[in-house]
């Protein structure tokens, strides 16, 4: 491409990062993220599908330090990219344009995404009496 | 239509074309899987370290594969307009666009069958 070492607008290394680029930004790499574990999904629906020595390795697999580490961050990216969703909703029936609304959408999107996260894994782990 | 020179018409370039299509598909996916990875997460949660036995028996039952199965559409197709998006944002090179395009694609068909085929094993026994 002709315009390949043109420079880019905005300027993303001399910006300064905003509440609001943040959070967009974070809304399409969680959802790049998700994708993966769509993929993972499907395999551990194949790995049931197919008996139980598939399926303990599948849950041998996702049980491991590097499962968990998977599904914590998957976890976290559902509920971001789900909280996220909903406020670009609420913009897209015209509501909350505002920039100290944005701001306000923007902190709630990230306080619920935490509590979920942390809410769900506290019950995974602990509330069933496992 | 009639603003565009007989040439920008020929080329078909300029107009949303199916834009709309795009973006109201990812809208109406999202609507769905609102409740859909509400109630994925929350039987997560209560699955968490179940055997076998319990996992299939889970996904066996109208109630684990109904929804399981609208999860995967409604998540793969959504998760297939978001990452068009995403190649077409970020490669330029066209040959590659297109060959990453069409893999999205076809792999969101091939995923989208497994995964279903897989509940439908599940579902309907061996």
């Amino acid at each position: 491409m002709a315009s390949a070492q043109r420079p880019l607008s905005p300027h993303l290394q001399i910006y300064k990062p905003q509440l609001t680029s943040v959070l967009s930004i974070a809304h399409r790499m969680t959802g790049v993220i998700l994708s993966g574990g769509a993929v993972a999904l499907v395999f551990w629906l194949l790995a049931l599908a197919s008996g139980p020595n598939a399926f303990e390795l599948a849950q041998a697999i996702a049980g491991s330090w590097f499962g968990y580490l998977c599904l914590f961050v998957w976890s976290f990216c559902l509920f971001y990219h789900l909280a996220n969703g909903i406020r670009h909703m609420v913009w897209d029936m015209g509501y909350g344009f505002e920039i100290p609304q944005v701001y306000v959408s923007g902190w709630i999107v990230v306080g619920a995404s935490v509590a979920l996260t942390i809410l769900a894994w506290i019950v995974g782990l602990y509330g069933l009496g496992r | 239509m009639g603003m565009r020179t007989a040439i920008g018409r020929v080329r078909g370039l300029g107009s949303a074309k199916t834009g709309a299509e795009h973006w109201w598909m990812q809208r109406v996916t999202s609507v769905a899987l609102i409740p859909l990875t509400l109630w994925f997460t929350a039987s997560l949660v209560s699955l968490a370290g179940a055997d076998f036995e319990t996992a299939y028996l889970w996904v066996a039952s109208p109630a684990g594969a109904v929804p399981m199965i609208l999860l995967l559409v409604a998540g793969l197709w959504h998760g297939k307009l978001g990452l068009q998006v995403v190649i077409e944002d970020y490669i330029h090179a066209e040959g590659l666009k297109v060959a990453l395009l069409m893999l999205l694609t076809l792999a969101t068909v091939a995923l989208g069958a497994a995964g279903v085929f897989a509940v439908s094993k599940i579902s309907f026994g061996e």
